[in-house]
């Protein structure tokens, strides 16, 4: 599936609005700009495994709130703040090519409810093991004493940085032998093996991907909220959030995932601050109308307006 | 006598208490057409899945160029040269005809990159004639044009040993006269060829050397012309009771 420039041209439209926003706009503006980077970073990352290689995972929340501990438990030993991010990027990322040797072997549904399952044993293996991770209780980070604009704008930045190199890692990974292998694999998995496609390793590489850039944007999060604990960082709402978003916009695009999650996020706020008591239930029916009627997601509109305007032409 | 490039020694195959494979032995040369025939459940595709490594063979070798690769995984077969085409065509359905047979060349067929991959799929069209198809949709096609696919698909992969598995099933009879066409062009190559085959017609017009499967036994391995006269052969295919009065005519 490739992305034709008006889904370039939005993606630029996209990323430019937020960053410009501390120019024009208030703290919550900005904060709410910083979190539409932020899960424009996770659907991104979770469209190498569930978009391009078709292996619906939910384990979006696992990578997420591990990289948030990893990287509180760093900075609290005095770890810089941006090695602390690092360090979680990459034990994370080794972490999720470890697992998903093992669970990569499911596939379907199955392999969707194995996913599901790492995110409430990483909650559980977090909230016991007290003596590391504080347990229920959380863990308080050193504090950044900046002005409350300057940090907004800071994180911003940060989450914008994890999204250009999510958006990097897929524009490359999408040319690349490795997106080609994937996508054979999404289509038919058997014949993918067939053609010389080592689908384990293949497999292993996009859950790894998946996993990365949430890891880094899980510490710095952590690092921006200051404090966390087991339920706020291992949601399973966030897990089911991330895929709807990447559907949303159009999953194994480019762009996509991220018009997804900005789409989502405004969608979340606007019903959020004009209908206190309905909100959930909104969101829940557009969902659901969005699958049904439009199940390429909204990329597919401009193809399909493409297409129309193109009749005729080269089929 | 050269080097064989395939030989099985002693191959079985079983699942659970049914024996698919009891004891096979036989070898390939290079460049050699092979017809492998045998009645319905004779385990003639549990075969090929054993050599090309979907399944690993309960006992016995699997020797390719002289190394042992029984316990090869799919993608190591289609590495090392030993591609198949399946009975049930296997496309990626929504890919078009094109990247389907690059994907055979990038992995399979050792391109150097995507680029030089599509350039390889290009010339693998052209041989088997669907270069005009080569921008739709793979799912698209009809049932003749689908098997060209495979084969497009596995000689991308610059086979050595190459398995079709009934790639003759389902097509009418010029369909059949264009695939033999086909066939016998891929084998003037220098590909090793076993046609794994129903139709005895398209077998004897392929190949001298014809292998027999029964109840996953190798029951007769020699040419063509004597196997076809084989007792056991006509049998296996049409039954005790028939043979014995083909045999009466004959001597009658």
């Amino acid at each position: 599936m490739k992305s034709g420039p008006l889904a370039y041209a939005l993606l630029a439209a996209g990323i430019l609005v937020l960053a410009t926003t501390p120019l024009y706009a208030d703290n919550y503006v900005v904060r709410t700009a910083a979190i539409v980077a932020m899960y424009g970073a996770l659907a991104t990352s979770w469209n190498f495994i569930g978009g391009f290689t078709g292996y619906p995972s939910f384990s979006t929340a696992a990578f997420f709130g591990l990289g948030c501990y990893v990287g509180a438990i760093c900075q609290r030993a005095g770890v810089p703040m941006m090695l602390a991010w690092l360090i979680a990027t990459l034990m994370v990322g080794a972490f999720a090519a470890l697992l998903g040797a093992i669970i990569l072997r499911l596939r379907g549904h199955y392999f969707a409810i194995g996913s599901i399952a790492v995110v409430e044993v990483c909650r559980l293996v977090v909230s016991s093991w007290s003596s590391l991770t504080g347990g229920g209780d959380g863990l308080n980070l050193p504090l950044l004493h900046w002005a409350p604009e300057e940090l907004m704008r800071f994180f911003l930045f940060v989450m914008l940085g994890i999204l250009m190199l999510s958006l990097i890692a897929t524009f490359l990974v999408d040319r690349a032998r490795l997106g080609f292998g994937l996508r054979c694999i999404h289509q038919n998995e058997d014949a993918a093996a067939m053609v010389g496609i080592d689908t384990t390793r293949y497999k292993v590489a996009a859950y790894t991907l998946s996993a990365v850039f949430c890891a880094a944007a899980g510490a710095a999060y952590a690092s921006w909220t200051g404090y966390i604990d087991p339920t706020e960082s291992f949601q399973i709402l966030m897990t089911v959030k991330v895929p709807v978003m990447a559907m949303l916009g159009g999953a194994g695009t480019l762009a996509g995932p991220f018009l997804g999650a900005a789409a989502f996020v405004l969608l979340e706020e606007l019903f959020w601050a004009n209908f206190l008591d309905w909100n959930r239930a909104i969101l829940g029916v557009v969902i659901v109308l969005l699958v049904f009627f439009l199940p390429g997601g909204l990329l597919s509109l401009a193809r399909k307006a493409k297409s129309k305007a193109g009749s005729g032409g080269a089929a | 006598m050269t080097e064989p490039i395939l030989r099985l020694e002693g191959v079985s195959k079983t699942f659970g208490g049914l024996k698919a494979l009891t004891d096979v032995s036989f070898a390939l040369q290079p460049g050699e057409v092979v017809g492998l025939i045998g009645p319905n459940g004779a385990g003639k595709t549990t075969l090929v899945n054993v050599v090309t490594g979907n399944l690993r063979p309960s006992w016995g070798r699997i020797l390719f160029e002289g190394k042992d690769v029984a316990a090869q995984k799919p993608h190591e077969a289609a590495r090392r040269g030993l591609a198949r085409t399946f009975q049930i065509v296997q496309p990626f359905p929504q890919m078009t005809v094109l990247e389907n047979v690059t994907a055979g060349a990038l992995f399979g067929g050792g391109a150097a990159s995507v680029a030089d991959a599509r350039d390889m799929a290009r010339r693998s069209l052209d041989f088997v004639g669907l270069a005009p198809l080569a921008d739709r949709p793979a799912a698209q096609l009809a049932l003749a044009a689908r098997k060209r696919l495979e084969l497009a698909k596995s000689l991308a992969m610059n086979p050595k040993v190459l398995m079709l598995d009934e790639v003759n099933a389902g097509l009418n009879s010029s369909e059949i006269d264009g695939a033999l066409a086909l066939i016998r062009r891929i084998a003037e190559r220098g590909v090793t060829v076993l046609i794994i085959e129903h139709l005895m017609k398209v077998v004897l017009s392929l190949s001298k050397r014809l292998l027999v499967l029964h109840h996953g036994r190798m029951i007769a391995d020699g040419p063509a012309r004597e196997i076809v006269a084989d007792e056991r052969v006509i049998e296996a295919y049409l039954g005790q009771k028939y043979a014995a009065k083909l045999k009466e005519l004959h001597h009658g």
